[in-house]
């Protein structure tokens, strides 16, 4: 485990922003750091074979390492990433691999997508990275008309399944308007893409090398502020974690609660300060996959806890806790014994000085079980 | 037009006295510089700045680069108006057969779109977009291609699609959404594609197959199997993003792709003039480090042979190649656009009946005493019947399955979308009549 303090230094050492700061660990205040929550870290499966002590951008270069190794059409491009990338996630990986599989493109999302859907629409595997998921919105036209259509247009002549558009999301501490943002919500009213968000190392990597391999064109958001600050034994080798398959991390019998990414942490909080507190069971869950997503395991859960708790950064209105909530109401109905409760961003653009505030941080999803389970 | 041209080059001369008046005035000042020692050698005049975003000499002269005053890019051209070739040694000299069975091509061209506009007007199909006026930039462009190299289109290339071997067969399928087309009824009339004629799937919005293209390229590059990439898209699609994206990809990631306008001087209602105010698109070839040439669209030779040469420059160098063919678009926009409403007739005819790519490629080969007013009555005959013989058959097929419908959306059909499935199955269970199943293929 973790102490905050060394999540906080692990996670500001360097940030380099797309201003080109350099944010550093003394940004935080011992203050602001008590709104960060505490990553646990997990044991994978046995059968994943030998481990080692990993950080989550370490986890994605290991998953990224196997791809080109395992496939020799991958290549990886975006902004910056030929020397490492501007959060260490290619490091070395074009010595290895040679200047034509791993390259810096010009400064242009939209060509990157673009870029990479034609790679794929050849058949090789493209693994493209947007620099942050705050400026993934220039290629989202790439994004939604195309490579989300394109087996579907073309009545499956063509397909651009080698796809695997990677980006650094959510909160970070003092990220402001565009180092901050949690974009999955729009990506989720797009069918033909799949939106995969990982809460740690052992699933980062798991999940990156399903997205990579997978058939259809991915959209894998890596919550940066576990870049350096989750660190675990993560198995070395090559393994993968199913998509559009929702996990239960902590099992409990009053109240659902679901989230993705680094909220799972805040939840995890939150889920022991209740137990503690109003001794309530919370079953936590990770939704890890957005769309195609996985409503069957959220069902199995409710139909036995009752009530359902959604959370995320991202703000509320429209938000992928929306979808979640609507459904859940219509197929356990007979089930709720409370009103599904969402616990969210405010509807507001992300704020920097306000972050801590801003945040559905631990107190606002302990208040939401509390109300929840009282209800 | 020569006189517009002439006066443009008075004003050049004007210029340039008006630059030599500065430069003696400059090297008065370099002069009395030197005296005082502010400068050490003439060789200061020549040093190169070491700036790493562009190495070029240094000047005293404060000078803008005015587009204006320089001479637009020449229009490449192999026959004049009446299919002469101007200057004998141009001539690709192409086989009879060859330059027949693209005449011929452009002919089946016109004869689809004579009557699949018609079709439209009368209701039987839901919409259609017609290639007159740039035939010869069509066939020009495809007949140098190899079947290995790939194509990535705008809309207005089915001319492309049909020298390649798309049947009028398929052509028709996909413009009725029947159950034979490729795409399965998915997508609206004339977004053709097809898998074994290395034609992706055309889709509606501009320009972004522009970086697609790129990246394409660059794959092929990778796999090194001599192909090329050819990227067609319009002067009006040009201004989006994605053609810039496009362009600067191409050049920076060396990829071996054609990148190629049709400069048709409409984007549905807008001219060129409120498009762009630079020297057409292919000047912007410079600005990227891509070699650009502008041709005649109208003379399918030097189509033909700008293709011929930027293929062997994409294959062999792995450049990107910029061609900027100059056509009119003597038809509508489309079937919901009419062009009367921002246009004069009298234009149109201009390129209809006096500068035509069919007629002009038809006078060649009448020179040539390879065709006549015969042959050319029973040709376009033909053409018209086979394709109202693909017409009929395409009518008479049933629309895809509507388990289509959820095909192809993945892969596999994830499971929230079979509860959708489900849904409609179950719905249509009850209210079946009311949808007109019956026009669907059983799966």
């Amino acid at each position: 485990m973790l102490t905050s303090q060394r999540l906080a230094q692990s996670t500001g050492a360097t940030v380099y922003s797309r201003l080109g700061m350099r944010a550093s660990a003394s940004f935080h205040t011992s203050r602001s750091l008590k709104a960060l929550p505490t990553f646990v870290s997990e044991t994978a499966p046995e059968e994943f074979g030998e481990t080692k002590r990993t950080n989550m951008f370490q986890a994605i270069n290991s998953a990224m390492d196997i791809a080109m190794a395992t496939d020799d059409t991958a290549c990886m491009f975006g902004e910056d990433v030929a020397f490492g990338g501007v959060f260490r996630c290619s490091m070395d990986l074009q010595t290895k691999y040679g200047k034509d599989r791993v390259f810096n493109t010009p400064l242009c999302e939209q060509g990157i997508v673009g870029f990479g859907i034609g790679m794929a629409t050849m058949g090789h595997t493209a693994i493209a990275e947007i620099q942050f998921a705050d400026y993934i919105f220039p290629a989202f036209d790439q994004i939604v008309n195309e490579a989300a259509k394109y087996r579907y247009r073309s009545g499956g002549e063509f397909e651009c399944g080698g796809l695997t558009i990677r980006t650094p999301s959510g909160a970070v501490g003092h990220g402001g308007h565009y180092h901050s943002q949690s974009p999955e919500a729009f990506f989720a009213h797009c069918p033909g893409i799949k939106v995969v968000v990982p809460r740690g190392p052992i699933q980062a990597k798991g999940l990156l090398l399903s997205c990579i391999r997978d058939k259809n064109p991915c959209v894998f958001m890596e919550p940066k502020i576990m870049y350096r600050a989750a660190v675990e034994e993560v198995p070395v080798g090559d393994y993968m974690l199913p998509l559009s398959k929702a996990e239960v991390m902590i099992p409990g019998t009053d109240v659902t609660v679901v989230g993705w990414g680094t909220q799972l942490h805040t939840l995890r909080e939150a889920c022991d300060k209740a137990k503690a507190e109003l001794g309530v069971s919370c079953e936590l869950i990770d939704l890890r996959t957005i769309i195609p997503v996985d409503m069957a395991t959220i069902e199995e859960s409710v139909r036995k806890t009752g009530r359902l708790i959604v959370a995320h950064e991202a703000p509320q209105t429209g938000g992928f806790a929306a979808e979640i909530a609507s459904s859940i109401q219509k197929s356990c109905f007979l089930h709720l014994e409370a009103p599904v409760e969402r616990v969210c961003g405010w509807d507001t653009p992300f704020p920097l000085v306000f972050e801590k505030i801003y945040l559905p941080d631990k107190l606002r999803c302990f208040e939401a079980i509390k109300k929840t389970s009282a209800f | 037009m020569l006189s517009a041209a002439g006066s443009r080059l008075a004003r050049t001369n004007v210029l340039h006295n008006n630059t030599l008046l500065k430069c003696s005035a400059t090297q008065t000042w370099l002069r009395t510089c030197r005296q005082s020692r502010c400068m050490s050698t003439s060789t200061t005049e020549k040093e190169r700045t070491r700036f790493p975003g562009a190495i070029a000499n240094y000047t005293q002269e404060l000078k803008f680069k005015v587009p204006k005053n320089e001479e637009p890019i020449e229009t490449y051209r192999v026959m004049n108006k009446k299919g002469e070739v101007i200057n004998p040694e141009c001539d690709p000299n192409l086989p009879e057969e060859k330059v027949v069975h693209m005449y011929k091509t452009m002919v089946q061209l016109q004869a689809m779109d004579n009557v699949l506009f018609e079709a439209q007007r009368q209701g039987r199909v839901s919409f259609y977009m017609t290639s007159y006026g740039e035939e010869g930039t069509q066939i020009g462009s495809a007949a140098p291609l190899l079947p290995g190299d790939v194509v990535y289109g705008q809309y207005r290339e089915a001319g492309v699609l049909m020298y390649r071997g798309f049947t009028l067969d398929e052509f028709m399928n996909q413009c009725y959404s029947n159950a034979l087309e490729q795409g399965k009824g998915r997508q609206m009339p004339v977004h053709y594609g097809s898998k074994k004629l290395n034609f992706q799937t055309i889709s509606s919005p501009l320009a972004t197959q522009m970086p697609q293209a790129a990246g394409a390229a660059y794959a092929l590059k990778r796999k090194g199997e001599g192909h090329c990439v050819v990227c067609y898209f319009g002067d009006g699609a040009a201004s989006e993003g994605d053609a810039h994206a496009a362009f600067n990809f191409a050049a920076t990631l060396d990829c071996p792709v054609i990148m190629f306008c049709r400069n048709n001087g409409f984007a549905i209602s807008t001219p060129t003039n409120e498009q762009y105010r630079g020297d057409g698109i292919a000047s912007r070839g410079s600005g990227y480090g891509i070699d650009a040439i502008r041709v005649d669209g109208n003379d399918i030779f030097a189509v033909y042979n700008a293709m011929t040469a930027a293929r062997k420059k994409a294959v062999e160098n792995n450049q990107p190649v910029i061609i900027e063919s100059m056509t009119y678009r003597i038809g509508h926009h489309s079937t919901s656009d009419d062009s009367s409403a921002y246009r004069s007739i009298q234009e149109v005819n201009y390129w209809d009946k006096e500068d035509h790519p069919v007629s002009r490629l038809r006078m060649y080969m009448t020179n040539k005493g390879w065709w006549d007013t015969e042959k050319d009555d029973e040709l376009k005959k033909t053409s018209r019947k086979n394709i109202l013989a693909a017409f009929g058959k395409a009518e008479k097929v049933a629309k895809p399955s509507i388990d289509h419908l959820w095909t192809d959306v993945y892969d596999e059909i994830p499971e929230s979308l079979k509860r959708q499935q489900e849904e409609l199955k179950e719905h249509l269970e009850k209210y079946g009549r009311e949808y007109a199943l019956e026009d669907h293929e059983k799966l």
